[in-house]
């Protein structure tokens, strides 16, 4: 496993919309791929007849019936909103663009 | 900034066009894609959410059945393959119209995959392949305050509403279409518009354009004429008409064309569509999908959906679009020319209603096509968003055929339906629009006409019946419209026989 850039920590964390600087990004860039490595290890044990595993019940078709649940009340929704402006949730201006 | 563009007929001269589709749909489920929240439009802000929708710590979702039953239906209905067992992704990106942080979606396992879909351009069958057609959720809805405009760029900050964040939407994603030619805006106007019949004839959406329940990407990017390959594409988002659609289409063709002649090159982005002024302006560079870090969610388990459950839900689709649109034009008499007229018009499920409100098909035909559909190109809309209904439609053709009304007076009454003055019925006690048929007078106009117009009563006397139309007209303009004037045409000839 290659190290993790500097570069490639600056764009996650610009993606992430975490304000890095070069200081913190020389700093965190060895360490991920300190992390990186250790889950890397992994790869070591695991052979071609064990598949990779993204659940850890061997459940499928959990499903809930089309019935209406009582919801929050708005109070309650907006109660831990930073900000609250016409009971919506005021989030700060947004650099980046429409998903 | 203004784009450059090429003619439409020149790009054809010099480059093939490649056409991709993305249709998001809002399905009419009762409640959300993972909770219990209702999944209705329009409810006060932040009344419909939950632990789960808000993304709380802690909240899990589940998945609703119902959804997942649309899913498949929608993807029979396209002919897909319905996966035998698929998984949840999480596309991560930082935006808080997702309060989670992720938006729960599928990735490289979607529910359906592999169709296609068969849409009629103009009385040609062209074939619109279908890459997938997978599950995922709505997002809340942004308010931008401040700015110079209050639109998103310039805004000081926005404010957030929960409520769609969650609601079940299918995403149904094409591949690239090719060969369309000139024909590529009305291959994208088309296959919109048919998909559109697919899912009201499905019941699985209310899908309305105009109200953001099935919205519309428009990817596009040209090719040198000839050469088989494909180039940049853009992605414009959210284009919310059929005829905006073939506008979008027909305006990246031209603008495209226009950067290639000079010798650039096209930036892969996404362009917003702009209705009023019909052009697309940049947005922002298109992330590649590394950047969405997708993984499977480990919050759901897989959907394994049997195949008895499939097959059970094959039984219920709805007449294939196509077979039902021959079917149409037998029972309604329509020659081919009409029949064409209808569907390039997109009135096919309009007539319908109409007729099936009862109507004959001649006058459900006449009212939408001529009427309706003027109107609807005068105000720039599509006619499927005018203010009419097809009930309403057929209750001004019954009052024309009892004679309450003539054609002159019912085109008032759509004045009056489209001005929002209320149902048919009012519209003709408030404007006083109803034919008159007293007798006395109507009779006392005929004579008023005849003794003003001496000259022309003689030659009718002597037989030139084709001379009445002049007396009819005078009488009509008397009783300002409010006449029939078949009845009027037999006074006149019954008064000076």
């Amino acid at each position: 496993m290659p190290d993790i850039t500097r570069d490639e920590v600056a764009h996650l964390a610009d993606l992430a919309r975490i304000d890095l600087d070069d200081a913190e990004l020389d700093h965190l860039a060895p360490q991920l791929s300190v992390i990186l490595e250790s889950v890397a290890s992994i790869s070591a044990v695991a052979s071609d007849d064990i598949p990779p595993t993204s659940h850890a019940l061997p459940l499928t078709n959990v499903f809930r019936d089309d019935v209406v649940v009582p919801c929050l009340t708005p109070e309650q929704a907006l109660s831990g909103a930073p900000a609250v402006e016409q009971q919506r949730f005021a989030v700060p201006r947004i650099l980046g663009d429409e998903q | 900034m203004t784009d450059t563009l090429v003619a439409f007929d020149d790009v054809l001269a010099s480059y093939d066009p490649a056409l991709g589709l993305e249709v998001h749909v809002e399905l009419n489920t009762n409640t959300k894609m993972f909770c219990g929240c209702p999944a209705v439009f329009g409810g006060e802000p932040n009344t419909q959410v939950c632990p789960t929708c808000l993304g709380l710590p802690g909240a899990m979702p589940v998945v609703n059945a119902k959804a997942i039953e649309s899913a498949i239906r929608i993807g029979l209905a396209l002919n897909c393959e319905i996966a035998e067992w698929c998984r949840f992704a999480r596309k991560n990106y930082f935006y808080p119209d997702m309060p989670k942080n992720f938006q729960t979606s599928q990735y490289d396992e979607p529910i359906c995959f592999e169709g296609f879909m068969d849409v009629d351009v103009d009385g040609e069958v062209f074939r619109v392949e279908i890459e997938r057609a997978h599950m995922e959720e709505d997002t809340g809805k942004s308010l931008h305050v401040g700015g110079a405009t209050g639109r998103i760029h310039g805004a000081d900050y926005s404010l957030v509403d929960y409520n769609r964040a969650g609601i079940p939407l299918i995403e149904i994603v094409t591949k690239p279409i090719l060969g369309a030619g000139e024909k590529a805006p009305a291959v994208a106007r088309a296959y919109v518009s048919q998909l559109r019949d697919l899912i009201v004839a499905l019941g699985v959406s209310e899908a309305r354009m105009d109200q953001g329940n099935l919205r519309a990407d428009v990817n596009l990017s040209l090719a040198p004429k000839g050469s088989g390959k494909l180039g940049t594409r853009t992605e414009t988002k959210n284009v919310n008409s059929f005829r905006s659609v073939e506008r979008a289409v027909r305006y990246e063709m031209q603008r495209h064309a226009a950067i290639l002649d000079a010798g650039g090159s096209i930036l892969q982005e996404t362009r917003h569509w702009h209705e009023d002024t019909g052009v697309t302006t940049s947005g922002r560079e298109k992330s590649d999908a590394d950047d969405y870090r997708y993984f499977p969610e480990p919050d759901l388990v897989p959907v394994a959906p049997s195949r008895e459950w499939v097959d059970e839900l094959r039984g219920t689709l709805p007449e294939n679009p196509l077979l039902k649109r021959a079917r149409l034009q037998a029972d309604w008499g329509y020659t081919d020319l009409e029949m064409r007229d209808v569907v390039a018009s997109g009135v096919v499920g309009l007539i319908e209603e109409t007729v099936a409100a009862g109507a004959s098909p001649q006058s459900a035909r006449k009212w939408w096509l001529s009427e309706l559909g003027r109107r609807a190109n005068d105000a720039g809309l599509d006619i499927t968003d005018l203010q009419v209904t097809p009930v309403e439609v057929a209750t001004v053709q019954a009052l024309v055929d009892n004679g309450s009304l003539n054609d002159k007076l019912a085109r008032q009454v759509f004045d009056g339906l489209l001005a929002g003055e209320g149902t048919p019925a009012e519209i003709v006690a408030a404007r006083g629009l109803a034919v008159v048929s007293d007798e006395g007078a109507l009779s006392a106009a005929v004579d008023a006409a005849i003794a003003a117009n001496p000259d022309v009563a003689d030659k009718i006397r002597d037989g030139k019946v084709a001379a009445a139309g002049a007396l009819i007209g005078a009488v009509m303009k008397e009783m300002r419209g409010q006449a029939d004037a078949g009845r009027v045409r037999e006074l006149v000839l019954e008064k000076l026989s």
